[in-house]
Formats: structure tokens, sequence, C-alpha cells
């Protein structure tokens, strides 16, 4: 359903997305990994259209991204940011049922609010904290009210930008049940970063492997070990020799 | 040549930055016809602008007028025209001082704190994360800043106004001697219908100035920590520097006929 093909995207000198190709089924968990810098936060945001890629087209179910009805557009997609992104003049509660507070998939005040607890419960976080404001939380807690955020309408398409990080061991596993759950039960399309590998094998369907602006390889997660590519291999493993170089 | 093409380079740079301008107030000003309006926006704008910027424009025109009836008192001394006090304070109140010391109190408040709210918004993704959420970010920030603004600051000028004549007054009857009933009779006699229109519309002219500035400088802020207080500053200069040519245009379109 979500297409990418001859994607670039340069800024200033540095080219970042070099010719991505990329090709994600609907209803399928796709994992994309890559050294840090590589671009893998600038590939989901041009599929949203954060990002106006220079050349290539992106398309969801054959239509091109940036054109025709935006609104329509995005009230198919969740995502998670990198830092969260939360609003910080709004309390959590606010936050997580943004969507649902405003526009075309309005609620009744009190139903946004238990729409927006049970969403935070789901990512691990008690009804007391609705009412707090996001810099009076923790940085893991923060990234959970986003992912709270990005399921709360209960979107087709769902994008999580490195969903564990800053998160203890038990909680990543949570958030980890939490995606693949989301995937399977609700049948949504979902497009992860992660360098967390436990992650990885616990939320993948596919894998795709970006370096030097390209997919480097993409394949099923059962064939990750066996992929027979050295870049691969070094990345999964965390070695410092190998293919890619350490000084980036 | 080389200078010659370094004045070519930033006339182009000028009309581009005129260009973009134009285009951020187009874009601004279409969402007022376009569904949904955030009214729970406009309310919070309406308070942080208006209600909020209260005691910094009744302290800066108190000072003003008491300043101003002092120094006119002193200078009509030297042709005996002492008794024109009142007539001018108020004429300068209303006409030139009254909107330009609130319309720059409110480009130091309110632009400079939108220009940095909307700037910290822009480099910590919020700005991303309300398209994501189908908010288009115009509509949701700037529209409701911008007209509040435009809104309220009619009224500050015209409380400015008022703060600033009574300062006068109260610097004139204290201190200079003048008759109190006499004071504000010639005051209101004195000021015409058109001395304040001119100064509620140049309010509401500069409100618009100040906080569109604030908002573009925000939406085009650079990434970092750096970029905020760049933001922020350039903000507070256009919008000081554009609300005085803009009320230099006003006074001569009001007054120069
Ligand atoms: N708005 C921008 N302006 C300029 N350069 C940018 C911008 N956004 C990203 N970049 C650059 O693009 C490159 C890729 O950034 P990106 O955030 O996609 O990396 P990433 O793969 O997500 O890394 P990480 O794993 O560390 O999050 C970086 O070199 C970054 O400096
Ligand atoms: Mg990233």
């Amino acid at each position: 359903m979500i297409d990418l093909s001859a994607v670039h995207k340069t800024f200033g000198t540095n080219a970042v997305l070099r010719g991505v190709d990329l090709h994600v089924p609907k209803g399928e968990s796709m994992v994309v990994i890559g050294g840090s810098g590589t671009g893998k936060s600038v590939l989901i945001k041009s599929v949203l259209g954060l990002v106006q890629p220079d050349s290539g087209t992106i398309t969801v179910d054959g239509k091109d991204v940036n054109k025709g009805d935006r609104d329509a557009f995005l009230a198919r997609f969740g995502m998670l940011f990198q830092g969260a992104a939360l609003f910080d003049s709004l309390p959590v509660w606010q936050n997580v049922a943004f969507r649902l507070l405003r526009g075309s998939l309005k609620k009744p005040k009190d139903e946004a609010r238990a729409i927006a607890i049970e969403k935070l419960r789901r990512v691990g976080l008690t009804g007391d904290v609705a009412d707090r404001l996001p810099a009076e939380l923790s940085g893991g807690m923060q990234k959970r009210v986003g992912l709270a955020r990005a399921i709360a309408a209960e979107p087709e398409i769902i994008f999580f930008d490195e969903p564990t990080t800053g998160l203890d061991p038990i909680m990543a596993g949570v958030i980890n049940d939490l995606i693949r759950e989301i995937v399977t039960e609700m049948g949504a399309t979902a497009i992860t970063i992660t360098h967390d590998m436990t992650s990885v094998r616990a939320i993948a369907d596919k894998i795709a492997m970006l370096h030097a602006g390209k997919i480097r390889w993409t394949g099923a997660v059962a064939d990750m070990d066996t992929s027979g590519d050295p870049y691969v291999d070094q990345f999964i493993h965390g070695r410092a020799t190998g293919p890619i170089e350490a000084v980036r | 040549m080389n200078a010659l093409a370094s004045i070519g380079a930033s006339a182009l740079g000028l009309l581009a930055a005129i260009g973009r301008l134009a285009l951020f107030t187009g874009q601004t000003l279409s969402h007022l016809v376009r569904p949904p309006f955030f009214g729970r926006e406009f309310g919070n704008a309406l308070i942080q602008i208006g209600y909020f910027s209260l005691p910094v424009v009744g302290l800066t025109a108190f000072f003003t007028g008491g300043a101003l009836a002092l120094q006119i008192y002193s200078g009509g001394a030297r042709f005996s025209a002492e008794a024109v006090v009142p007539q001018i304070v108020a004429i300068g109140m209303v006409r030139e001082l009254g909107p330009v010391l609130v319309g720059l109190m409110i480009a130091a408040r309110v632009t400079s704190s939108i220009a940095a709210e909307i700037a910290t918004m822009k480099v910590t993704e919020q700005i991303d994360a309300l398209v994501t959420l189908s908010t288009h970010p115009m509509k949701y920030l700037t529209l409701p800043r911008v007209l509040a603004a435009t809104l309220v600051m009619p009224i500050l000028v015209a409380v400015g106004d008022i703060i600033g004549i009574y300062g006068g007054f109260l610097v004139s009857t204290e201190r200079l001697d003048f008759n109190a009933a006499a004071y504000l009779q010639n005051t209101a006699d004195f000021l015409t219908r058109l001395d304040i229109i001119s100064s509620l519309v140049k309010g509401a002219v500069f409100g618009f100035i100040a906080a569109l500035m604030g908002c573009y400088y925000g939406m085009n802020s650079e990434r970092g920590a750096m970029g905020v207080g760049r933001a922020t500053k350039s903000s507070v200069v256009a919008a000081a520097i554009l609300i005085l040519a803009a009320n230099f245009l006003l006074t001569e379109a009001f007054f120069s006929a």
C-alpha cells in the first residue's frame, strides 16, 4: 500500500536519500534499520509530506501523497515522533485526544478523555498523568504519551520513530507487544524505526536496512540472520569493525 | 561591478522576503473563510494579548502622558503659551504616542512571545505533529493570534490614550496649577472624531503587524536554540520597524489632506 520509488532528498550539500525504493504491503509491519543519521526519520517524514523529496514518487494506495485532499490523507495516519513532539501547552490527556477534540473525528469531551486515559493505560501510564503537562514527565513517559497520541484515533497506517529508546527493558517489552498487537489485531500497516534488535525481532514482519541513501537489504525477519549481507550482519551484531564506517 | 552585484542581490533578497511575507499573510487570511475555526485558541490569544498587556500599556501611557505635560508646559512657557497643555497632550497622545507606544510595547511583549513559542514548537517538531494530526498550523496557531491582536489592539490603544491623558491631567492639576474641570473641558472640546478614529485604526493595524511578525518568524525559524533566539530577535525588530513605518503612512493618510 505504501510505495516509494527512486526517492532523493538533499539538504544543502548533504545527500541523505539517494534513490530509495521501498514497498510496504497492507497490514504488514515493516521495520527500518540503519545507522544514526542515515535518513530514516527523513524517509518516513517524506511519506507524510512533512519533507518534500527532490525527486522520485511516493504513493499510498497508488495515489501520490502530495496531491489531493491532505486532510483525508492524514486522517489515515498516526505518527510517533522521535522526540515525542508533545504540545507543551496542553495537558497530557488533551495531547492524546488531540484528534478527538477537533476536526472531523470530534467527540464529546468526556468521551475523548475516557479514550485518552484508556490509551495511556495501554502504554503503561496510569490515569494520574492525564492532567499533568508534558514538561512534568520523564523522557520515556513523554515517548509513551506520544505513542498513545499516535494510536488514539485508531489509524490504518502508523509510523513509529524509535518507540523504545529511553525506556527500561520491561516497558520496551510492553511497547513491542502493543505495536505487534496493533498490527495483528487491528490490521494496521506499520513502519517502525528502531536500533533495538530485540524490538526488531518482536515487531517486524519485514526489515529494510537503509545505508548510504539506499535500501541496502530488505527481507523477512526470519531471513535477517542468514542474509549474507556483511552490512546487515555488522549492524545486527553491533560490531565496530566491518564495511560500515564507525565514524560518519 | 561587485558593488552593483551585491546591491542587486540584496534588492532581490528584499523582494523575495516581501513576497514570502505577502504569501504568508494571504495564507493566514484565507483561513478566515475556511472552517473549522479554533475558538478556544482565539479566546486564549485574546486573554494573552489583550488582558495581560493592560498593566504594561497602562504604565507606559501614564508616565508618557505625565512627561508630555511637563515638556509642553516648559516649552510653551517660552512664548507664554502654557495654557495649551491639555490640547497638545490630548492630540499628542491620541494621534501619535498612544498608538505608537502601545504598538511598540506589544511588539516587545506579544511579538517576542509568539515568535519564541512558535519557533520552539517548530524546532521540537510540534508543528510537524500538528500537521500529522490533520490540523493546519496556520489555522491553529497563526490565525487566532493575528485575529485576536487585530481586534484587541484598538481597545488597548483606547485604554492607553485615556490613561495617557489622565497622566497629563494629574501632572497638570497637581504640579502645574491647572483647573481640573477646565482641563477636561479643553481636552474634550479639542479632540475630533477623526483623531479618535485614526488612533483606533492605527491600533488595529499595529496589532495585525505585531502578531503576524511573531508568527512569520516563528514558523520560519531555523533549527536549534540559536534558531529560536534569532527568530525572536528578528520578529521584534521587524515588528517595531513596520509599526513605525505604518504609523507614518497612516498619519500621512489621515492628517495631511
Ligand atoms: N530539516 C533538516 N535540515 C537539514 N538537514 C536535515 C534536516 N532533517 C534531517 N537532516 C539531515 O539528514 C540526515 C538524516 O537525518 P535523520 O534524522 O533522518 O537521521 P536518522 O536516520 O533518523 O538518525 P537517528 O537514528 O540518529 O535518528 C542528517 O544528516 C541530518 O542532519
Ligand atoms: Mg531519526
